[in-house]
């Protein structure tokens, strides 16, 4: 089967299919990360059977207010290269 | 010449290319899903080693090895939970770009 072939169709089919793959992959690593980031910050004690009622609305938070952080600055920058200029 | 090209860019049988490109997403698919397993029990070894082995003795201690699939448990939640407010978090974002667009 190795010596199989695909047509123009069948190529474009894969193309699509390997962005789409890829763009998930993306967003995988970023869950990866998010998590290794917000265990870090939000789980501070010795792991019980079940999170500390803080430790859980910290990981509810910690992915909007990281997202929220990345935006504030992307703003303040721009604010300040808009007021130099 | 004609029959050249023809017998070059001929292509194999419909049924055979179905199935190579089945083969192909299923192998893509599969190690992409083999390689998310693998960075998330390296990440939970390194998180819950750092967390419950204070100090390395001779062996694992059973508090140790307690604390370890409590850890496991906590820190797969946690990915759960992370994976779940990031796609909420993505999908909102999504809307309201559509909604700007309008």
């Amino acid at each position: 089967m190795d010596n199989v072939k695909f047509d123009e169709a069948t190529q474009k089919e894969l193309t699509t299919f390997l962005e789409r793959e890829q763009a998930q992959a993306r967003i995988n690593s970023t869950v990866h990360n998010l998590t290794s980031m917000c265990w870090d910050k939000c789980v501070t004690g010795t792991p019980g059977s079940r999170f500390a009622r803080g430790e859980e609305s910290c990981l509810l938070n910690c992915v909007d207010r990281f997202m929220d952080t990345s935006l504030f600055i992307i703003k303040t920058i721009e604010g300040q290269r808009s007021q130099q200029s | 010449m004609s029959e050249f090209f023809k017998s070059s860019s001929l292509s194999s049988s419909p049924s055979d290319m179905a199935a190579k490109k089945e083969a192909v997403m299923n192998g893509v698919r599969s190690e992409i899903a083999l390689a998310s397993a693998q960075e998330l029990i390296n990440k939970t070894n390194e998180k819950c080693f750092a967390k419950c082995i204070a100090k390395p003795g001779t062996s694992l201690s059973s508090s140790e090895e307690t604390c370890l699939s409590r850890c496991l448990e906590r820190y797969l939640e946690t990915f759960n939970v992370i994976s779940k407010t990031y796609s909420a978090r993505l999908s909102r974002e999504r809307e309201q770009r559509q909604l700007n667009q309008i």
